[in-house]
């Protein structure tokens, strides 16, 4: 581990100045190895596997994993640092009487390059495991914006959906209410988030008004959703179970009220409960617009003479709340 | 009246005419606070006349684009006229117009010699000490009613349902703190320390644009002012980063927001370039850049990045008063906008401006603990290289905010790379300081006990920041409360810590009186345990799921949210302490400090405390660098009556100049 050698180039003045005093550097040293080492372990193996967000996901796994390695490269660094003041703070304070100034000392050659060489070392290295792990878990969750690059295995297809294949469910915001629309089965839309467990979902995140943003907290994935522009990100639920959905970007004044929980189901589950969802909407889903990766509200045909909406009061993607530009409070 | 080819006086201040006669006005006559407010309210009134009538000939084309029911463009335009007014009335432009009608200026050396009372601090000054103590309080002022804001913040945050607060008055009050601190507290330690020391630190009698340095003062109170004004227009929902469409869409008091924020950006901008021309061009003989103080280095830093990053804000902020009046679609996707050209003006300086707020505490750290540690700054070049490197980086690194937002997707491993990097320059500043403390002699007093909670707290601050700099991680930590105590920890925990350490270490030079030791180290150990008890938790907060600037969270998190906001009161009571301190010992007190009672080795406590009005006798010749703590046989630091030759040859040209400090060391 890079951050090892560090007190080891903190002997160097201790090398020249033995016979003076006790050896401060190998005291210090040898304090740091143990409580990093202990703190190490603790992180490892007692705190690591209740991390958040969790393992309800493959994004909240790669998350937790993330987080995980931060805090074991960061334990070192933190407890070198601290032990080093203590250590200065209690031996080299002032003591009553002494009114001589400390020694001279302008530098160290070989400590400064020791420090510069090992936290660069380590800042890079930091640098290209958080790229390889952005990589390897797709996105991490994240929104990748309209053409994504890190991407799930699969072709996307926007007409059906079996088992085995992404699913494609569009996240759209509005103050103060995710609404999802699950393009591959007919398009409907509607307030629940329901999940198969197992198979890649790929969120196509927008908005109707303000920015809002997705967070899906324990499926590990956050999207902003910005109007008139495609925000994509992917997940593989994991467990089956309940999850919260928050928005996580200021919205309004309902911001802090502005969040719904979705499920994970079994694929067979799933697939019993899109059909009776589809069939149930089938008036509403006449009326919306055809699938698309943005969503303007002011271009839905019967957007404000909508006495369809307002009389099943199911959907708001289509204006259902208020115009766009004038919100009222729900 | 005849143009004047050549005028009998060198026209910039300390340079006039000693005979002409000084001011002979009754005080009341005098441009002053009272002529400033009495031109405020004129300009308002007239401003807000002027936007009613274009108003009534002004349909509405869009929807969107300026909501139809409001009144945006008498407000913006009284803003603009109620500033132009308060700036006329502090007589801003008496020098310009008196100039252009010919007539000769008044002589700025004798008017602040004879302009010696309270009543100076009260007016536009030439004089940048008088602006120093002019940002010190205002600052103090600025920073207690944020302060109150967040109180009230946490107050609502003791219980996840019972309300104290509407949801639209919570909102408010979350962007009112938020604004204040960032925009106001921008300059909270170039402000009143770089202003007021940075000339005495390299030896000059002036700064280099006084004018400019008092009306980057000037326009701070009517920012604040107008920010305040927000709530009276019902406040603004958007937080202090005002993402449009929210902020199209919004009320009224976004037009506060938006104006107050662009004036605190010309604000910036100016106190910047002032600073940064200061310190390069004003530098006293043999004031080398391998012995400028660190302080100096900290400011010249921070002056780059405001003078730099501010006019991006100025520019974000004047179009999204365009989008609100004159309907302009810049930041509205439906009419051919976008909000991403907003996200990237507004981070463009939001992040640069983060390191705006950590620099100049890096600076004021640096500057104390050779003094306290009674040692030489270890790596002094190291130092330097850090807060360079700090400023260079801090420009390439403000896509981090925008990780989840679906911008430049392909681009995050880029922003995650040199987001990472600045970890590097930022760690010199840990080497430096512990590098300092090696075998030192530690000297216990409240600016040194508040130097070493910065570094624990910066330590938290940074580490937190790695974590939130790796994408998979901030996808659980972005937006969330995680977020807020890792920049709390940096801005409250570093910055503020280090404006502490700069109030007792430099308050007897400024104001010739040491506060009281034991107020001190009471304020210090209550706001340094109640720092950390409330931002810590708030850590854990974050990751268990709770978003920024909710009103309404987990039940499950309330435990720890109470815990927070009692810590929050006793942080709050720590700043209190802090008052009282100043006011009894400044006020009520007032026991005189000894001339150099830090026994420092900086050129500003080698002149007399607090400074006469042109700072130095005669102009220093420096001799070695600021922190030599321990050399025995090495030259003083300066050579305050350096032969008169020496001066006259060291202004002549760069090489004789040279010749000659060196010649002196």
């Amino acid at each position: 581990m890079a951050a090892e050698s560090r007190p080891a180039g903190r002997n160097g003045p201790e090398a020249s100045s033995r016979p003076a005093g006790p050896s401060h550097g190998m005291r210090i040293f040898i304090m740091w190895l143990v409580v990093s080492v202990v703190a190490d372990l603790l992180i490892g193996f007692l705190l690591a596997p209740h991390l958040p967000p969790g393992n309800m996901s493959s994004s909240a796994h790669d998350e937790q994993d993330a987080i995980n390695i931060m805090a074991l490269m960061s334990a070192p660094v933190v407890t070198f640092v601290l032990i080093y003041f203590g250590y200065a703070l209690v031996v080299w304070r002032h003591r009553e009487g002494d009114e001589a100034d400390g020694p001279p000392l302008h530098g160290h050659a070989r400590i400064q390059t020791a420090w510069i060489t090992i936290t660069s070392v380590v800042v890079l290295a930091l640098a290209v495991f958080g790229t390889v792990e952005l990589w390897n878990s797709h996105g991490a969750g994240g929104g990748e914006g309209p053409a994504p690059i890190f991407k799930p295995p699969g072709t996307v297809s926007l007409t059906s959906w079996s088992p085995g294949a992404p699913l494609v469910v569009q996240v759209i915001a509005q103050q103060w209410r995710f609404t999802y629309r699950y393009p591959q089965f007919g398009g409907f839309e509607t307030y629940q988030l329901v999940l198969p467990e197992n198979q890649w979902v790929q969120f196509d995140v927008t908005s109707l008004d303000v920015i809002h943003s997705f967070w899906a907290y324990q499926l590990g994935v956050k999207a902003d959703a910005n109007p008139n522009v495609n925000n994509v990100a992917y997940t593989k639920p994991s467990q089956l179970g309940r999850f919260t959905v928050r928005c996580a970007e200021l919205c309004g004044l309902w911001h802090g009220a502005m969040f719904d929980y979705g499920k994970v189901v079994t694929p067979a589950q799933f697939q019993s409960w899109t059909a009776s969802t589809k069939s149930f909407m089938a008036d509403v889903t006449r009326i919306l617009p055809a699938f698309a990766t943005t969503y303007d509200p002011t271009v839905i045909p019967a957007f404000r003479s909508g006495p369809v909406m307002k009389k099943l009061g199911l959907t708001s993607a289509g204006g259902g709340f208020y115009p766009p530009q004038d919100p009222v409070q729900p | 009246m005849a143009i004047e080819t050549e005028p009998g006086t060198i026209q910039q201040p300390g340079g006039a005419d000693p005979a002409a006669p000084g001011p002979t006005r009754a005080w009341w006559m005098r441009p002053a606070v009272h002529t400033a407010i009495i031109g405020a309210v004129i300009g308002y009134v007239f401003g807000h006349w002027l936007g009613n009538l274009i108003d009534t000939g002004y349909p509405q084309i869009q929807p969107g684009g300026g909501a139809p029911d409001t009144n945006d463009i008498s407000i913006v335009l009284g803003y603009l006229f109620m500033v132009i007014g308060w700036l006329a009335g502090l007589g801003i432009f008496n020098d310009l117009i008196n100039q252009m009608r010919g007539k000769r200026l008044p002589d700025y050396q004798l008017r602040n010699g004879g302009d010696a009372g309270l009543a100076r601090y009260f007016r536009f000054t030439h004089d940048h000490k008088v602006v120093g103590l002019q940002y010190l309080v205002g600052m103090v002022v600025y920073f207690c009613t944020a302060g109150l804001f967040a109180m009230a913040i946490r107050t609502e945050l003791l219980s996840p349902v019972n309300h104290v607060f509407s949801s639209s008055v919570y909102v408010e009050i979350v962007g009112e703190h938020g604004t204040m601190m960032m925009m106001l507290m921008t300059s909270v330690i170039l402000g009143p320390f770089g202003n007021y020391l940075v000339p005495l630190m390299i030896g000059s009698k002036r700064v280099a644009f006084p004018r400019l340095e008092a009306l980057s003062f000037w326009l701070t109170p009517i920012a604040f002012l107008i920010l305040l004004s927000a709530i009276l227009l019902g406040g603004f929902n958007t937080g202090w980063t005002g993402y449009p469409t929210l902020s199209v869409q919004a009320g009224e008091g976004i037009d506060a927001y938006a104006f107050a924020f662009g004036l605190m950006g010309l604000s910036i901008i100016l106190a910047g370039f002032n600073l940064l021309v200061t310190v390069i061009c004003y530098r006293a003989p043999g004031m080398r850049w391998s012995r400028l103080p660190m302080f100096v280095w900290g400011i010249l830093g921070t002056a780059v990045m405001m003078t730099l990053a501010a006019p991006i804000l100025v520019g974000g902020m004047y179009m999204l008063l365009t989008d609100r009046t004159a309907q302009t679609a810049f930041f509205v996707p439906r009419l051919g906008g976008s909000t991403y050209l907003y996200q990237n003006l507004f981070w463009f300086f939001g992040h640069p401006e983060v390191y705006i707020l950590a620099l100049p505490g890096f600076g004021v750290v640096l500057e104390l603990l050779p003094v306290f540690a009674r040692k030489p700054l270890f790596a002094y070049k190291v130092a330097a290289a850090g807060i360079i490197g700090v400023t260079l980086l801090s420009f390439f690194v403000w896509q981090h905010h925008l990780f989840d937002s679906g911008i430049n997707p392909d681009m995050r491993p880029l922003f995650m790379l040199t987001t990472e990097l600045i970890s590097i320059p930022t760690g010199f500043i840990f080497l430096v300081g512990m590098g300092t403390l090696w075998k030192a002699k530690i000297r216990y007093t409240v600016p040194m006990l508040f130097c070493l909670a910065f570094f624990f707290n910066f330590l938290i601050g940074g580490i937190s920041g790695v974590f939130v700099s790796d994408i998979p991680a901030d996808t659980t930590e972005h937006g969330s409360f995680f977020v807020m105590a890792h920049f709390h920890y940096t801005i409250m925990g570093g910055l503020i810590f280090a404006f502490m350490a700069a109030c007792y270490y430099w308050l007897p030079k400024m104001m010739g009186i040491k506060l009281n030791e034991k107020l001190g180290k009471w304020h210090f150990w209550l706001m340094f345990l109640g720092f950390n008890s409330t931002f810590l938790p708030l850590f854990a907060v974050g990751l268990a799921g709770q978003p920024r600037r909710v009103f309404e969270y987990a039940r499950n998190l309330q435990t720890l949210n109470d815990w927070v906001s009692i810590s929050s009161f006793f942080l709050g009571a720590s700043i209190l302490i802090f008052l009282i301190n100043f006011v009894w010992s400044t006020v009520v007190t007032r026991v005189p400090a000894l001339g150099n009672p830090w026994k420092s080795r900086g050129l500003e406590w080698q002149t007399s405390s607090p400074p006469p009005a042109d700072n130095f006798g005669a102009v220093p010749v420096v001799l070695s660098g600021p922190y030599e703590y321990g050399v025995t046989d090495g030259p003083a630091v300066a050579d305050m009556n350096p032969p008169v030759g020496v001066l006259t040859s060291a202004l002549a040209g760069p090489e004789t100049g040279s010749d000659a400090a060196r010649a002196e060391a």
